[in-house]
């Protein structure tokens, strides 16, 4: 595969981090962010991404949750892929990905309950997230650890974008107001973030409705369409 | 042939191996995480509950006074968990957790207080529901006031026929552009008050307010 040969152009390898040449780097960067993000390109995820961001926060959260476990399956992945037969690849994959995203959800109730009160119901369906299985496959079991790490993390990062730009319209065009229920992930010093346009707007209910999550998907597919053209 | 048998041992023992590991790990999360996730569930039960009813107005462990009530003694779709509270073991309050179908998506699961002597309620709180966003999650308390409206209200007050929305004639407002949640809540709360009318003493009755033995958690 070609992907093996880039590993072995990395002869400097730094202690902590990026142990890939820049222009290696930059490229893992700007494939998960805009050139191959898994949201407005490979449409991976899709579940997830069109039923939760009815409004901005909780996209915030499903992306967050993503990259959590989008970074810590690549690196495991990429850390085992030598132990690992081609023919039971894809039931491993399951394996571990099910694994983390249960480590995960546990730790957070523990830790963090009001968070896991919020994200709660999104981080069982980042199981069902193809997304986190194609990087796998695709990506992690032909890469270093190093590479892997980052482009799981570009790559949630990537989705986490489309998802709180996909929320942030919904609830702008839908109820008027940005950033509400802020207060619930951060605390009570976000009580006044949310920002509303007019107190008599009446709001759009199309928008946040499920067909309104397929037009938003649509044009935001579109536009990046356009940016790429010019 | 016989390669390939050696081939399906192999793959099968290391995928045998992974996921022994990985049980191994989701086993061990989970018994750390265990006493802590069960400490947040109670914290936040005991939060809610407070919410309908202020933590001053009781002095009893309202967690372990719990008594569920099976479906064929309300009449509701399923079973109701009541928390009685008692103040220097008088009777106080009882908080209803009840569920109702008849909303526009889904259960509804609602805190409902009534005061043991005079029956009126002290508080409603939505815990649990799947209504429309912007249009029937009006009944939280983030978005709007109006689960507030139901506090000091009775079956004299409204009486029993005011005991519905607008819409259906009767005393509670419904949300623009909603009526079916609503409807579902207030119906909801009336079916509590009219079976707490008639078995709020036996209740507390068959929940001795001596504090019982199983109650005593860690």
């Amino acid at each position: 595969m070609t992907e093996s040969t880039l590993d072995d152009i990395n002869i400097t390898p730094k202690p902590e981090g990026g142990s890939c040449s820049t222009a290696d780097c930059r490229k893992i960067v700007m494939d998960g962010l805009w050139h191959n993000n898994p949201g407005l390109v490979q449409l991976l995820g899709l579940c997830p991404l069109l039923a939760v961001t009815g409004n901005f926060i909780n996209g915030l959260g499903l992306g967050i949750a993503t990259i959590i476990t989008l970074t810590a399956s690549n690196t495991i992945i990429s850390f085992t892929r030598h132990w690992v037969r081609k023919e039971i690849r894809i039931p491993y994959y399951v394996l571990v990905i099910a694994s983390i995203v249960t480590v995960i959800d546990l730790s957070m109730y523990a830790l963090t309950p009001e968070l896991h009160h919020i994200l709660g119901i999104f981080i069982p369906l980042i199981v069902t997230n193809c997304v986190i299985i194609g990087r796998a496959e695709a990506f992690a079991s032909k890469n270093k650890i190093s590479r892997a790490a980052l482009d799981g993390f570009m790559m949630g990062l990537g989705f986490t974008l489309v998802l709180v730009v996909l929320g942030g319209m919904r609830e702008f065009i839908g109820s008027g107001t940005l950033f509400s229920e802020a207060s619930l992930m951060f605390g009570d010093i976000a009580k006044d973030w949310t920002f509303q346009i007019n107190k008599d707007y009446r709001g759009f209910l199309l928008a946040i409705l499920p067909p309104g999550a397929f037009l938003g998907m649509g044009l935001l597919i579109a536009l990046k369409n356009i940016v790429d053209k010019k | 042939m016989k390669r390939h048998i050696e081939a399906m041992k192999k793959s099968g023992i290391s995928l045998a191996i992974f996921a022994l590991i990985s049980v191994l790990l989701v086993a061990t999360t989970n018994s750390l995480t265990k006493p802590k996730i069960l400490e947040n569930q109670a914290r936040m039960l005991l939060q809610a509950l407070n919410e309908v009813l202020p933590a001053s107005h009781y002095d009893n462990d309202l967690a372990a006074s719990k008594i569920v009530l099976s479906p064929q003694k309300t009449g509701f779709t399923k079973e109701t968990p009541v928390y009685l509270a008692r103040k220097q073991g008088k009777p106080i309050a009882a908080i209803f957790e009840v569920t109702t179908l008849k909303g526009y998506s889904g259960a509804i699961t609602l805190l409902i207080g009534i005061h043991s002597n005079s029956h009126t309620i002290s508080g409603v709180r939505v815990v649990k529901h799947k209504e429309t966003p912007g249009l029937g999650d009006k009944m939280e308390t983030q978005k709007s006031d109006w689960v507030l409206s139901f506090n000091q209200k009775s079956l004299d007050n409204p009486d029993l026929s005011g005991w519905k929305v607008k819409k259906d004639g009767g005393d509670f407002d419904q949300f623009t552009g909603a009526t079916i949640t609503p409807r579902a809540i207030v119906n909801a709360v009336r079916s509590t008050l009219l079976f707490a009318q008639n078995n709020m003493q036996s209740l507390f009755q068959a929940h001795d307010f001596s504090p019982t033995p199983s109650g005593n958690r860690p």
